[in-house]
């Protein structure tokens, strides 16, 4: 069973969630994270690096001896990354997605691939639990293929909660596709609210089973227990908001490991959400896509 | 010589178009007989996600061109404009008939590296 922990609004605590529900599930769990672009998991379960790989894009390399400058490649492509001038053909890697569309509609197959690294996949572990960590290169603008390439490290064989990225766009979807169950970490404000209402909007759309969780619940209003009800989506953990939370966290610890009143909120948590996954058939979705390193 | 002139519009009279990759519309004309041979549509590079200069650079390529005249002109534009041979001319001001004037002139300065960085507007 795959859990994503993602939500709309960036800072709700989506790690803070994946983490102590990792902690707290009865059979030690897989964390992927990929939030590729800011990974945090790591902070706090200081797990032992086992090994690590460059993940990309295939990018086209063009055989000038073959190529006819026909224009077929470049008139392909929406993202303009080749351009055929009379002299040549010019690729331009960083606007390159890796669809290999390119080469598959080369006539003369003078179009091969070849990898451009985009950033780092790395695992260890951390006591029972192991961890996977996608980290974007500087300057790297597109997250989703390195996302692909850390969700198809995914093992079979266990409980898999993948940390998603915030917001409701390709990073996002790219990490809670194929997820069997989305959990939704919001906080009770304005801001936690519009952005929860945009990413209910988003898993709908995608057809995923989900539910939410509040944190820092009590320090708002009551404007997303209302919606919840509203619209039938059940609220399946609320964290207090309570400066000792913020402390343990900011000491990069974990909460179910120091304070006894947060323990059974991700106790009951884990319970509820093996529940949930033990009422759904096993998924077939394929996790990571069949081109890891990078088909959209 | 070929040249094309960035514009908003299609004629001789129309403004230019500062921009070169999200230019309105790329006006071709034969310096030897001062008129217009043809105009191209940008729609396509003015709605592009990305890759809008290497667009239109290569549209600039397929015109036969030699020469460019137009307002700014990015890295990558640049590059891909290099690569074909095409002279590149920016600051161009007025209608299209003024940077022709301009570039006659000697007035505009031939660019020997994009003036702007991408995405500038």
């Amino acid at each position: 069973m795959i859990v994503a922990i993602a939500s709309g609004k960036g800072g709700t605590g989506k790690t803070t969630f994946a983490v102590n529900l990792a902690r707290s599930l009865e059979q030690p769990p897989q964390l992927l994270d990929c939030d590729v672009e800011a990974p945090n998991a790591h902070l706090y379960l200081r797990p032992r690096i086992l090994g690590a790989e460059a993940a990309g894009i295939l990018v086209p390399r063009v055989d000038a001896v073959r190529c006819t400058l026909c224009g077929d490649c470049a008139e392909l492509c929406r993202y303009h990354a080749l351009a055929v001038l009379r002299t040549g053909v010019m690729v331009f890697p960083e606007l390159c997605h890796g669809c290999g569309g390119c080469a598959l509609v080369c006539p003369e197959g003078a179009i091969t691939e070849e990898l451009r690294p985009i950033g780092v996949v790395e695992w260890g572990v951390a006591g029972d639990i192991e961890l996977v960590t996608g980290r974007l290169d500087i300057g790297e603008a597109q997250a989703p293929p390195l996302i692909r390439a850390v969700k198809a490290k995914a093992r079979g064989d266990r409980l898999v909660v993948v940390d998603a990225p915030p917001g409701t766009s390709c990073p996002t979807i790219a990490a809670i596709q194929g997820s069997d169950f989305v959990l939704l970490v919001t906080e009770p404000t304005p801001f936690g609210l519009n952005d929860l209402a945009l990413a209910v909007e988003t898993v709908r759309a995608l057809g995923l089973p989900f539910a939410v969780a509040v944190n820092r619940a009590g320090s708002g209003d009551d404007r997303v227990h209302e919606f919840c009800a509203a619209q039938g989506i059940e609220i399946l953990a609320e964290l207090p908001d309570d400066r000792r939370i913020a402390e343990v966290s900011a000491r990069g610890r974990i909460l179910v490991d120091e304070l006894d009143h947060v323990r059974p909120v991700f106790g009951a948590l884990a319970r509820r959400l093996v529940e949930l996954g033990d009422r759904r058939p096993p998924t077939l979705a394929a996790a990571g896509g069949s081109r890891a390193e990078g088909r959209r | 010589m070929k040249v094309v002139v960035t514009s908003t519009g299609e004629c001789l009279d129309s403004p230019i178009d500062p921009r070169f990759g999200r230019a309105a519309s790329f006006v071709l004309v034969d310096t030897v007989s001062g008129a217009i041979t043809t105009v191209v549509d940008n729609r396509d590079g003015v709605e592009a996600a990305q890759g809008a200069g290497v667009q239109a650079a290569e549209a600039v390529s397929r015109l036969g061109a030699e020469c460019l005249v137009t307002g700014h002109c990015g890295p990558k534009a640049f590059r891909t404009l290099q690569a074909a041979g095409i002279a590149v001319y920016t600051g161009a001001s007025g209608t299209v008939a003024d940077a022709l004037a301009q570039l006659a002139a000697g007035t505009l300065e031939r660019a020997g590296a994009p003036d702007v960085a991408g995405h500038w507007a």
